[in-house]
């Protein structure tokens, strides 16, 4: 029944057998144990689940696993480098850009993506791009300035 | 209860402080049988704090951290905080009612001041000089004079000292304090930011299967018939069938949703209230009597008044909807049941497991890891009994995640409500009658600010027709919100200002400070609204705390309203970490923002109709408007809570700003003007 695939999980080729019709989100927490991405609402409305696919961010609760074989997924675990958190995560303490957290991996995750695509993301645009995720608590704009203060810290990390 | 022997045994000597719940003579070998917490030092210098309160975002862990650390002169680095385990801490009645600050708060302060003083007599001792001399600081006891010190680890060492808290212990004043009152970050948010914080969702045991309940037809619907050959003929599935209970277990998640896709099963289902007959359902099926609240003749002013108004306010069903859904993984072992789950109310889950399989006390164990978040929708132990049931039947530690689906459905929601209020005004403003009577949506927040001579106040329960429970500020949402609608009505009746007329009506001074704060601030008075606009003020009190909310709108018939700005001002006795504080008062404007503006459950046939996210709108990025805040800290008056009251102002003051931009009047929330989505 399950089907043998290979995907590049945070860096290492893992070998998962899925079941059909299983999630990306499935197999990462049911299957490696990386519960750092959530289930919010498994339809894509939350954000709670969001990985990169490829460098691009996915809902992984609406990806079929098989749809990522032999792609590249970064999770939330995956952004830490040598005990060096990303920027972002590190924007998000100063910042205090959460209260309970569970929406938080997704939110960085999101953070990340939209950073490399836009260095300088001015307000609004910060906003739009993280308009598909939910923080119940209401912290949305500390995630604002979290993801702000680290496009700052990233382009004059670049111009040291 | 355990005693001082194994209670050392189990943390390795060193000075342990309890909290007595009454002041009772403590005996040399039994601890006090009524404990609210205790705090231990350990020969490491490790200091462990425990309580039965949990933490689900509203930052419990990180403020108990800060007032421990305060009074014991220690690094917030050397302070656990062990939480909501029913094994390893002492009974709690639940985390609720904004009660972890005004009640642990100070009990936590003492404790941690009776071991400060403790660790000073011990280094008098010591050292044979008067404790005078000595200065505790940084987790040490230094003898300045003497040029020596000692860690608290150090003074612990192979003593078995236990003590209950001193009540007349001296307590840092606020003014003093270093630790507690500022914005010490959360102390767990790299675990956050990491994504290694393991939830409630989060956990997996060995060989651990996963569950999923058959949700009936309707509410209240009859399991008539189950044929579960087909699931269970599925390779590593346990079925379980008890009543109206049809669940099942299975190797994989994926596994588990086949198999109960499996089940045929047929339910008698029986006509129920659809969302459209919810307010007169509500009037018509009362339960039990009202018990008012009376004061003067409301009749005799409402006579005597100058205007007049009598007006009914209605509030939705609204879901908390936390992201984290209920969630549960239970194991058996040796006939003991250990659940970890999120919840409130780890103690009351307990007892809940406790009577659903007829277990004792000590074979029962709830833990309770910091949970995506609750608002008053985690009190029960649902998800908890449903995991302990696969697991009793399959043999193997089951874990239960709901959908958001079943989240929305079989949850609870802040309960719906009608509230009719009568209301006289003499001619100079001020108000002389008051008759308000809340028809189910509760008690809380019922009672006014404003010096009224003569009110009747009541709480009429009622049937409701979707199970119902505990919300972020319970009834005060909703009770706020018809009186600061009709407050606004009135000061407009009565041809004034809705900041004067309310000022005109309270002598409490913590109330008009946080009126004139907000109004100072959103410069109430000093403007006019742009054509199109219209500015509103709400304000009330809650939990010990005070509020007022001024926001300005842009709204037109036909068009969503756009909340252009909101500031608040919010006072809650001495602020214990400001930045937590601006946090949960921006959250609270928020999530209120959402039931003021678009969320309602809708409902027809016993069955949840907006299920999903992208059915029940939540406030999103795009939704918030530019928030002030303004904390009025008075460290002359013990801290309260800060969960709940500041969601209370926000919904009537939008309505009160919109009526100011278009002449509507909207008395029922969601507020929705006519020919908007």
């Amino acid at each position: 029944m399950a089907m043998k695939l290979e995907l590049q999980v945070n860096g290492i080729w893992r070998s998962v057998a899925a079941e059909p019709g299983s999630m990306l989100l499935s197999v990462l927490r049911d299957q490696l144990d990386l519960t750092g991405t959530k289930y919010g609402c498994g339809e894509g409305q939350c954000g709670a689940c969001t990985v990169l696919v490829d460098g691009q961010p996915v809902r992984s609760c609406i990806t079929r696993a098989e749809a990522v074989a032999g792609k590249s997924v970064t999770t939330i675990e995956g952004l830490e480098r040598d005990g060096r958190l990303h920027p972002l995560q590190e924007a998000f303490l100063g910042a205090g850009a959460m209260q309970c957290g569970y929406c938080t991996a997704g939110m960085i995750v999101e953070g990340v993506a939209l950073l490399r695509s836009n260095s300088d993301p001015n307000e609004t645009q910060i906003k739009q791009g993280l308009e598909g995720h939910i923080c119940r608590c209401g912290t949305y704009p500390r995630i604002v300035a979290a993801v702000r203060m680290a496009s700052l810290a990233m382009r004059e990390a670049r111009h040291d | 209860m355990i005693d001082r022997r194994q209670f050392f045994q189990a943390l390795g000597g060193g000075l342990a402080i309890f909290i007595a719940r009454e002041e009772a003579p403590a005996q040399q070998q039994a601890l006090p049988q009524e404990i609210d917490a205790w705090l231990h030092i350990g020969k490491d210098g490790a200091i462990t704090v425990s309580t039965g309160k949990v933490e689900m975002g509203q930052g419990a862990r990180t403020e108990l951290t800060q007032v421990v650390a305060e009074e014991l002169r220690a690094p917030v680095a050397s302070i656990t905080m062990v939480m909501g385990d029913t094994d390893l801490t002492p009974f709690d009645g639940g985390t609720a009612g904004s009660q972890t600050t005004p009640r642990m708060v100070p009990q936590l302060r003492k404790a941690a001041a009776t071991a400060r003083e403790m660790l000073l007599d011990l280094a008098a001792e010591k050292w044979g000089v008067d404790r005078a001399a000595l200065v505790v600081s940084g987790g040490k006891v230094a003898d300045p004079k003497a040029g020596r010190s000692a860690g608290f680890g150090e003074l612990a060492e192979g003593r078995k000292l236990l003590k209950i808290i001193d009540a007349s212990v001296p307590l840092t004043p606020p003014e003093q304090w270093k630790v507690a009152g500022t914005p010490l970050a959360k102390v767990n948010a790299r675990n956050i930011v990491t994504g290694r914080h393991r939830y409630p969702s989060d956990i997996t045991r060995p060989g651990m299967l996963h569950g999923k309940v058959l949700r009936p037809a309707a509410f209240g619907a009859l399991l008539v018939s189950l044929d579960a050959s087909a699931a269970e003929a599925m390779e590593g599935v346990k079925v379980v069938r008890d009543g109206d209970f049809a669940a099942v277990a299975a190797p994989t998640p994926q596994a588990a949703e086949r198999a109960v896709a499996a089940l045929k099963a047929e339910w008698k289902t029986t006509p129920q209230p659809n969302r459209a007959e919810l307010f007169d359902y509500l009037k018509k099926n009362m339960q039990g009597r009202a018990n008012p609240n009376e004061r003067g003749s409301v009749e005799k002013a409402l006579a005597e008044a100058d205007t007049r108004l009598r007006e009914t306010y209605t509030v939705a069903y609204i879901a908390h909807a936390p992201l984290e859904p209920r969630a549960a993984v239970a194991e058996w072992n040796d006939g003991k049941l250990t659940v970890w789950t999120g919840t409130q109310r780890p103690f009351g889950v307990r007892n809940e497991l406790m009577a659903a399989f007829s277990l004792p006390q000590d074979r029962v164990r709830v833990l309770m890891p910091d949970t995506g978040s609750g608002y008053g929708g985690k009190h029960m132990g649902d998800a908890a009994i449903e995991a302990a049931r696969l697991a009793r039947a399959a043999g193997k530690p089951v874990k239960v995640v709901w959908t958001r689906q079943e989240e929305f459905s079989w949850a609870y929601f802040r309960p719906a409500g009608v509230i009719e209020v009568a209301s006289g005004v003499r001619k100079d403003g001020i108000i002389t009658a008051w008759e308000f009577t809340n028809y189910n949506s509760g008690g809380a927040g019922l009672q006014i600010a404003y010096d009224i001579p003569n009110y009747r106040i009541a709480f009429q329960p009622a049937r409701s027709p979707l199970r119902q429970g505990s919300y972020r500020a319970l009834a005060a949402t909703a009770n706020h919100f018809a009186r600061e609608t009709h407050i606004d009505e009135l000061a407009h009746a009565a041809g004034m200002d809705a900041l004067e007329f309310r000022l005109k009506n309270t002598q409490d001074p913590r109330f008009r400070a946080v009126l004139e704060a907000a109004a100072a601030r959103f410069g109430w008075g000093k403007t006019k609204p742009a054509p199109g606009h219209g500015f509103g003020i709400a304000a009330g009190w809650e939990k010990g705390g005070y509020v007022a909310t001024c926001v300005e709108v842009a709204a037109r018939p036909g068009a969503n309203p756009k909340i252009e700005r909101v500031v608040e001002a919010f006072e809650c006795g001495a602020i214990i970490n400001p930045d937590n504080l601006k946090n949960q008062i921006e959250g609270a404007i928020l999530m209120g923002l959402g039931g003021a503006l678009f969320e309602a459950i809708d409902f027809a046939d016993g069955r949840i109709l907006n299920a999903r996210f992208s059915r029940y709108r939540v406030p999103r990025f795009s939704d918030v408007p530019p928030i002030e805040t303004v904390m009025l800290d008075r460290k002359d008056l013990p801290s309260a809570g800060a969960g709940e009251c500041p969601i209370v102002g926000i919904a009537p003051a939008i309505g009160n700003a919109i009526f100011a931009a278009t002449g509507t009047r909207l008395r029922s929330l969601p507020l929705v003007l006519k020919g908007s989505a």
